[in-house]
C-alpha cells in the first residue's frame, strides 16, 4: 500500500513541478473527455494549445484575458499566503467596473481638456470601487468576527444584482434599443491600446509593473514578510508583534484594488460599457491562477497565461468542434484539484509499503 | 514467566534509528523504570508495545507466548492500558464519556459511570464522573485517565512521565496507587527521566541512550551519578552558579489582574513580581496554573493590562506591543518552539526577522545578505547543528532549534530576559548548554525571568524562586534557603497571604493537597 | 389569511433544501472537516437529479442520482483532505469550481428540458384542517423527511455511541486515534454522508422545488449552508430552525414582488444574501461563545503518524 512520508525540507523541485504534472494529469482527462464526447482528441487538443498561440493577434487576444487574471491573481496571492481567504475579488472586480464605468460616463464637452488624461481616473475609480467592495468584508471580520469567505461571497450576488439593476435601469442607454448596457463610453475614456490593430492594451504594461511590484512587496519588504507570517503561524505573527488587524485590511485592500482595476480595465477597454457581460468569472478563475502560479508573482504570470488558453480554446472549441463553452470551466476545476493532489509531494514522499511482517514473529495461536 | 518480554527490537525512521536490538523484560507485579532522555528511544518502544507502531524486527512475548500487537485496541484486548504524557481527553465531553470512549463496547454509559465511582474508591482517586473534562485541573485530568486505564484491568499498565504535571505532594499520592496496583500484580511500565522518582519507586530499570539499551539496574542500588552516567554516557556538567548581588529592578509588576481570554484559560489576579538586574528568577508551578496568560501579558502578545502594572526600568509597558516592549530591552522565548518561537516552514534565516528587525532598512527594505550573516553567526556561536542558514525550522530538532532561538534572543543583548520551558524536550547536552549560556547573560548583567516545571532545573540556576498557582504569584524566597517540599506546597497554592493558606492555620489542619 | 398559509407553505418547501444541505454539512463539520464545494457539490447533484427525473420519469430515483453524485465528489475531496492532507479551503473551493464547471458542462442538453407534470401531495385528514392544512400538510414528502432527519441526526450526535465517537473525532482527532479509532475512515464517512445529504438536497432543487436545469440554479444556497452550520452553533435543531427563516426570507422576497412593492426586482433578489450577511455578523460577533461551540478540529489537518 501507498504510504506517505513527511520530507525534513519541503521540496523546492517538486514545487515547480507539481503544476507541471497537475497539467499533464488535467490533460490526460481532458483527451479523455474529448474520446467519450466522440471528438478527435488531437484537434481538441490542438484547438486548445496551439491555436491560440498561432500568430500576433492570437497572442494579443490571449494577452487581453490574461491580464485582468494576473492583476486579481497577484493581489489573491497575498490575501492567501496572509491566511485571508478572499474569494469575492469577482463582486470587487464588478464593483471596480462599475465605478469606473461611472467616471467614464462622466466624460463629456467639460472633461475635454483632461484629454487622454481621464483614463488615469477610470482607472483610479476602479480601484476605489474595488477596495471599497473588499473592504466591507474586512470591516466586518474585523469588528464583528464575521467569516470573510462567506461574506466576500454574498457580496458577489450583491454586485451582480446591482449592476443588473443600474444596466436595466438607471444607467441604461436611452439610445439603446432597450438592451440592458450603459452608452458605449467615449473614445477618450477607452484603455489605450498598445498596436492600434491589436486588441491588447495598455494593461498588459500595468500587469508587467505589478508583477514586479508584488515580488518586492513579498519577498523584500518587511510587511510583506509580516503578512506572510501571519498565514504561516498566528501565534509566530502575534509572537513577534505583528497585527492581525493590519494584516487584514492590508491584504484585502489590495486585492480588492487590484480586482478594481482588472475591471476597469475590462469595462472600460475591451467591453468599452457596462452591461451584464462585464462579470466573465475572471475573480473565480484568478483563484485558480493563483494557486497554480504558486501563490508567487513569476509564476502568476505563466498560469495566468495558461488560463487564457483554457478560456481561448473554449470559445474556440465551440465555435470549430461543436463543443460547449462551459469545458473551460471543466478543465479550469479540475486543474485546480489535481494541482492540490500534487502539492502534497512537495510535503511528503510516496514511499510503497508492504504490511509489515516482522521476520520471527509469530501470531499468538 | 515474564510479563512481557521484548527481544531485538528495532525500528527506523527516514533520519534516525529510533530503536536499536532493544530487548526488555518485566515481571508480573513489578515497577519497571524506563528511563533514558529526550530522544533515546522511549516514546518508540512505548508506541510499539502499545500498538501504535510496528517494528521493523524483533520479538514480543506476551505472558510466555509470541505475540503481534497490531493496534491499541488489540493491545487493550491482550490486557496492556496506557496513560499518556499529553492526555488523550476530549475536553467538552464528561469524565464518564471519555472513559467510555476508552473502552470496548460492552458496557452502557450508565454502567460505565458505576464502574468508575466503584474502581476510584478502591484505589484511592477523587474523581466526579459527570463533569465535563475542560473544567478539571490537570491533576484530575490525569486521575481519570488512570481510572480509564484501570477499568480495562491491566495486567501492564505504561505511564509516560507521570509526573510532569504533578505537585511533589501529589507526586506521593501517585505512588501510593501505583504500589496498590503492583501488589495487585499489575506490572507497571514507568517512563520517565526523573532520577529521584525512579530510585524511590521502581524495583527495576532499563536505560536507553541513543536506540540502544545502556544497562538494566536496581535502581535502589545505584545513585543518581552512576544513573546519569547509563543514560547520557557522562555524568552531567556542573554548572557554575557564583552568587552575585543583584542590580536596579528591571521589571517591576504590581497588581497585575487579567480575565481569561480562552473559555479553558485562567483568570490572573493581583500578581506582584520583581526581577532585578544580574539575577534570575525562576518561577516554578504545575502547567495550566496561569503560566501562559502571565507570559502573553508579560511578552505584549495580551495588551490588555491595566495601565502602569508592568513597569521596565520604570517606564510604563502594560499595553506596549512586543516590538516595542523589544526596543526597550525585552526578550522573550515562548515554550512553543513550531508555530510561535520559529515559523516551521521557514529558514532559520528568515525566522531571525521574527525578533531581530536590524537588518531591515528604511521603507521596510530587508537585506537578505545580512540577514543570512547574521543567522550563521548564530548558528556558529550557538553550536547549532542545522544544514545551513536556509534549513527550514521544522528540519532541526528539538534541542538545536531551542538552541537557535535561545540563542537569537541572547545576542540581541537584552536588559531582560524571559524564558519559558528552556529546556522542555531538548536533549541533555543542548539543555545544559542552554542553562549555561542563561548563567552567563545573567553574569554579564541582565535579569531573567525562567518559568519551568522542572523544579530540579530552577533549583540549579535561579537565585530567587517564585510559585505561581491558580492565577497568583506567591511571594519570593532565595534558593538557597528554599526546600522542595515547601515549594511543592506552594505549589497547590498555600503560600502565606492567601485564603486558603490562612483557612488552614486557622483550622489547624496540616496540609490539604488541592491539585 | 389563506395567502399566509400559501406563505408558510412555501417557507417549509424553501427551507427543506437548506436543511438538508445543512445537516449534511453539520456532519462534515462535525467531523472537522470544512466543506466549502457545497455549492458545487449541489450543482452537479441537481444535473444528476434532473437528467435522472428527464430519463426515467421518477423522482425518487433522482433523489438518489443526487445523492450518489454527492458522496461521489464528497469522496474525491475527502480523498484530497483527509488522506493526502491539502488544505481544506483550497480544496473545497476546487470542488466548487469544477462543480460549477462540469454541472454546465454536462447540462448543456437540459436547458430546455421539462419533467413531466408534477404531482400534488396532501396528507390525508390533516390537509383539510383549515389554515394549518394548507400550511403545513400540502407538502412533498422530502419536506417531512427533512424533519424526520433532523430528529434523526440529533439522536444520533447526542444519544448514540458512535455520534460520541464523531464528536469526539471533530474535537480532537489526535485523543482519538490514540484510543485507537480509525479516525480518518470515521472522517471520510462522515464526508461522504454529508456530502450524499447535499446531493439530495440539489436534486430536490431542480425536480422539486424548481423543476427545471440553468445553469447555475443553486444561486448559492451551498454558501446560505454553510453559513447556516455556524449560525445554528453545529446543532441540528437549529440548523432547521435557520434553514426555515431563510426560507422566510426568500419567499417574503417572492410575496413582495406579487404584491407589486415598489422595489426593484433586483434588490428584492438580493435579501437572502443580505439576510446571510448580517446572520454572520449577529453570531459572530461573541467570538468566546463561538469556540466554545465550535468542533475544535473544524478545518485543521490531522496527522497520523505524529
Amino acid at each position: 500500500m501507498i504510504k506517505l512520508e513527511a520530507r525534513p525540507q519541503p521540496s523546492r523541485w517538486m514545487s515547480l513541478a507539481s503544476p507541471l504534472m497537475a497539467l499533464a494529469i488535467t490533460v490526460l482527462i481532458g483527451v479523455f473527455l474529448f474520446v467519450i464526447l466522440g471528438k478527435d482528441p488531437w484537434r481538441g487538443l490542438q484547438v486548445f494549445f496551439i491555436e491560440p498561440v498561432k500568430n500576433l493577434y492570437q497572442i494579443s487576444e490571449l494577452s487581453v484575458k490574461a491580464t485582468p487574471l494576473i492583476l486579481i491573481a497577484l493581489g489573491l496571492a497575498v490575501c492567501y499566503r496572509s491566511n485571508v481567504w478572499n474569494i469575492g475579488a469577482e463582486g470587487q472586480f464588478v464593483a471596480g467596473a462599475l465605478c469606473a464605468g461611472w467616471v467614464a460616463m462622466q466624460a463629456g464637452p467639460d472633461t475635454a481638456w483632461l484629454g487622454r488624461g481621464i483614463v488615469f481616473f477610470v482607472l483610479i475609480g476602479g480601484v476605489l470601487g474595488g477596495m471599497v467592495w473588499a473592504a466591507i468584508v474586512a470591516l466586518l471580520r474585523d469588528r464583528f468576527n464575521a467569516n470573510e469567505i462567506l461574506v466576500s461571497l454574498m457580496l458577489v450576488y450583491v454586485a451582480e444584482l446591482l449592476l443588473s439593476y443600474l444596466v436595466y435601469g438607471p444607467w441604461k442607454d436611452p439610445k439603446g434599443y432597450n438592451f440592458p448596457q450603459t452608452i458605449t463610453f467615449l473614445a477618450d475614456t477607452r484603455i489605450p491600446r498598445l498596436v492600434p490593430t491589436l486588441r491588447a492594451h495598455i494593461g498588459v504594461l500595468i500587469a508587467a509593473v505589478a508583477v514586479a511590484g508584488f515580488w518586492l512587496f513579498l519577498f523584500r519588504s518587511y510587511r510583506g514578510f509580516a503578512l506572510q507570517v501571519g498565514g504561516l503561524a498566528p501565534a509566530a505573527a502575534r509572537y513577534a508583534g505583528f497585527s492581525s488587524r493590519q494584516a487584514l485590511w492590508t491584504a484585502l485592500l489590495i486585492s480588492g484594488g487590484m480586482a478594481g482595476l482588472a475591471g476597469g480595465l475590462e469595462a472600460a477597454g475591451p467591453l468599452g460599457q457596462l452591461s451584464p457581460y462585464v462579470p466573465a468569472g475572471y475573480g473565480f478563475a484568478a483563484i485558480i491562477v493563483a494557486y497554480v502560479g504558486r501563490l508567487h508573482p513569476v509564476g502568476i504570470i505563466f498560469s495566468g497565461f495558461l488560463m487564457s488558453l483554457f478560456y481561448i480554446g473554449g470559445e474556440l472549441a465551440q465555435s470549430r468542434l461543436g463543443l460547449p463553452k462551459s469545458l473551460t470551466g471543466v478543465f479550469q476545476g479540475l486543474l485546480l484539484f489535481t494541482l492540490l493532489a500534487c502539492d502534497t509531494l512537495i510535503h511528503y514522499r510516496v514511499r510503497w509499503q508492504r504490511a509489515a511482517a516482522p521476520s520471527n514473529v509469530t501470531k499468538a495461536a | 514467566m515474564s510479563r512481557l518480554e521484548l527481544t531485538g527490537i528495532s525500528k527506523q525512521y527516514p533520519a534516525v534509528r529510533a530503536n536499536d536490538l532493544v530487548s526488555l523484560r518485566v515481571e508480573p507485579g513489578q515497577i519497571h523504570a524506563v528511563l533514558g532522555e529526550n530522544g533515546a528511544g522511549k516514546s518508540t518502544m512505548m508506541k510499539i508495545i502499545y500498538g501504535a507502531v510496528q517494528p521493523d524486527e524483533g520479538q514480543i512475548r506476551w505472558n510466555g507466548e509470541a505475540v503481534k500487537i497490531t493496534s491499541p485496541a488489540h493491545a487493550r484486548k491482550l490486557g496492556i492500558s496506557m496513560v499518556y504524557q499529553h492526555f488523550s481527553l476530549f475536553d467538552t465531553l464528561t469524565a464518564a464519556e471519555n472513559v467510555w470512549l476508552g473502552l470496548d463496547k460492552s458496557m452502557t454509559l450508565p454502567e460505565v459511570a458505576k464502574r468508575i465511582v466503584e474502581v476510584a474508591s478502591s484505589y484511592g482517586l477523587d474523581v466526579d464522573a459527570q463533569r465535563p473534562v475542560h473544567t478539571l485541573s490537570v491533576g484530575e485530568r490525569q486521575r481519570v485517565e488512570i481510572v480509564r486505564a484501570l477499568l480495562t484491568k491491566p495486567q501492564l499498565l505504561i505511564l509516560d512521565e507521570p509526573t510532569s504535571v504533578l505537585t511533589p505532594q501529589a507526586v506521593d499520592k501517585l505512588f501510593v496507587t501505583l504500589r496498590q496496583l503492583s501488589d495487585g500484580g499489575c506490572s507497571i511500565l514507568y517512563i520517565s527521566h526523573k532520577l529521584d522518582e525512579i530510585r524511590a519507586l521502581c524495583h527495576h530499570c532499563t536505560v536507553l541512550r541513543g536506540g540502544k539499551v545502556t544497562g538494566e539496574v536496581d535502581p535502589a542500588k545505584e545513585s543518581n551519578a552512576s544513573l546519569s552516567r547509563l543514560m547520557i554516557g557522562a555524568e552531567p556538567p556542573p554548572l557554575r552558579h557564583e552568587s552575585r548581588t543583584p542590580g536596579a529592578t528591571v521589571l517591576a509588576v504590581q497588581q497585575l489582574s487579567l480575565a481569561k481570554q480562552e473559555p479553558f484559560g485562567m483568570d490572573l489576579h493581583g500578581i506582584n513580581l520583581e526581577v532585578r538586574a544580574g539575577e534570575i528568577v525562576g518561577m516554578a508551578g504545575v502547567s495550566g496554573n496561569g503560566q501562559q496568560e502571565l507570559m502573553a501579558a508579560l511578552s505584549g502578545e495580551d495588551p490588555r493590562a491595566a495601565p502602569a502594572c508592568i513597569r521596565m526600568d520604570g517606564k510604563d509597558m502594560a499595553q506596549a506591543s512586543p516590538v516595542a516592549r523589544r526596543a526597550m530591552g525585552l526578550h522573550f522565548v515562548p515554550e512553543e518552539r513550531l508555530g510561535r518561537g520559529a515559523v516551521p516552514t521557514l529558514s532559520l534565516a528568515q525566522n531571525t526577522l521574527l525578533t531581530r528587525t536590524e537588518t531591515v532598512g528604511r521603507l521596510g527594505w530587508i537585506h537578505t545578505g545580512q540577514v543570512q550573516r547574521l543567522a550563521e553567526g548564530l548558528i556558529a556561536r550557538f553550536n547549532v547543528k542545522a544544514g545551513g542558514a536556509d534549513a527550514a525550522a521544522k528540519s532541526l530538532s528539538g534541542g538545536n532549534l531551542q538552541k537557535f532561538i535561545v540563542g537569537r534572543e541572547i545576542a540581541a543583548k537584552p536588559k531582560l530576559l524571559i524564558v519559558s520551558q528552556p529546556t522542555w524536550g531538548v536533549d541533555v547536552g543542548a539543555a545544559a548548554q542552554i542553562r549555561g549560556e542563561l548563567l552567563k547573560l545573567r553574569d554579564g548583567g541582565c535579569a531573567l525571568l525562567v518559568v519551568s516545571e522542572e523544579l530540579d532545573e530552577l533549583f540549579e540556576v535561579s537565585d530567587r524562586l517564585v510559585v505561581i498557582a491558580k492565577g497568583r504569584v506567591s511571594p519570593s524566597v532565595p534558593t538557597a534557603e528554599a526546600t522542595v517540599a515547601q515549594i511543592g506546597e506552594w505549589m497547590s497554592g498555600l503560600w502565606p497571604e492567601t485564603p486558603e493558606a490562612t483557612q488552614e492555620a486557622t483550622a489547624g489542619v496540616a496540609t490539604k493537597v488541592a491539585s | 389569511m389563506d395567502s399566509f398559509a400559501l406563505l408558510l407553505a412555501a417557507t417549509l418547501n424553501a427551507g427543506t433544501v437548506l436543511a438538508i444541505a445543512g445537516i449534511g454539512l453539520l456532519i462534515n463539520e462535525r467531523a472537522g472537516i470544512l466543506n466549502l464545494g457545497a455549492e458545487g457539490l449541489m450543482l452537479v447533484a441537481a444535473i444528476a437529479g434532473f437528467a435522472t427525473a428527464v430519463h426515467t420519469g421518477n423522482d425518487w430515483l433522482a433523489f438518489c442520482a443526487g445523492a450518489v453524485a454527492g458522496a461521489l465528489m464528497a469522496a474525491a475531496f475527502g480523498v484530497l483532505v483527509i488522506w493526502l492532507n491539502t488544505n481544506q479551503v483550497a480544496s473545497g473551493l476546487a470542488l466548487s469550481l469544477f462543480g460549477a464547471g462540469f454541472s454546465a458542462f454536462v447540462g448543456v442538453g437540459y436547458v430546455q428540458g421539462k419533467l413531466g407534470d408534477r404531482p400534488q401531495f396532501s396528507v390525508p385528514f390533516l390537509a383539510d384542517i383549515p389554515f394549518i392544512g394548507p400550511a403545513f400538510f400540502r407538502q412533498h414528502p422530502m419536506v417531512y423527511l427533512a424533519i424526520a432527519l433532523v430528529v434523526g441526526v440529533s439522536w444520533f450526535l447526542y444519544r448514540s455511541r458512535p455520534g460520541l465517537v464523531l464528536r469526539a473525532v471533530g474535537e480532537s482527532p489526535e485523543s482519538a486515534h490514540a484510543l485507537g479509532y480509525p479516525v480518518r475512515r470515521i472522517r471520510m464517512a462522515a464526508v461522504m454522508a454529508g456530502g450524499a445529504l447535499c446531493g439530495v438536497a440539489g436534486a430536490y432543487l431542480s425536480v422539486v422545488y424548481t423543476p427545471l436545469w440553468v445553469e447555475g440554479m443553486v444561486a448559492g444556497k451551498g454558501w446560505i449552508a454553510l453559513a447556516l452550520t455556524t449560525f445554528a452553533t453545529w446543532r441540528p435543531a437549529r440548523v432547521l430552525l435557520g434553514a426555515y427563516l431563510f426560507g422566510g426570507v426568500t419567499m417574503l422576497q417572492f410575496h413582495l414582488q406579487g404584491e407589486g412593492v415598489e422595489i426593484p426586482s433586483q434588490f428584492l433578489s438580493m435579501l437572502p444574501y443580505l439576510a446571510t450577511i448580517v446572520v454572520l455578523v449577529l453570531i459572530s460577533r461573541n467570538g468566546a461563545w463561538i469556540k466554545a461551540n465550535m468542533p475544535a478540529s473544524l478545518g485543521k489537518p490531522f496527522f497520523p503518524g505524529s
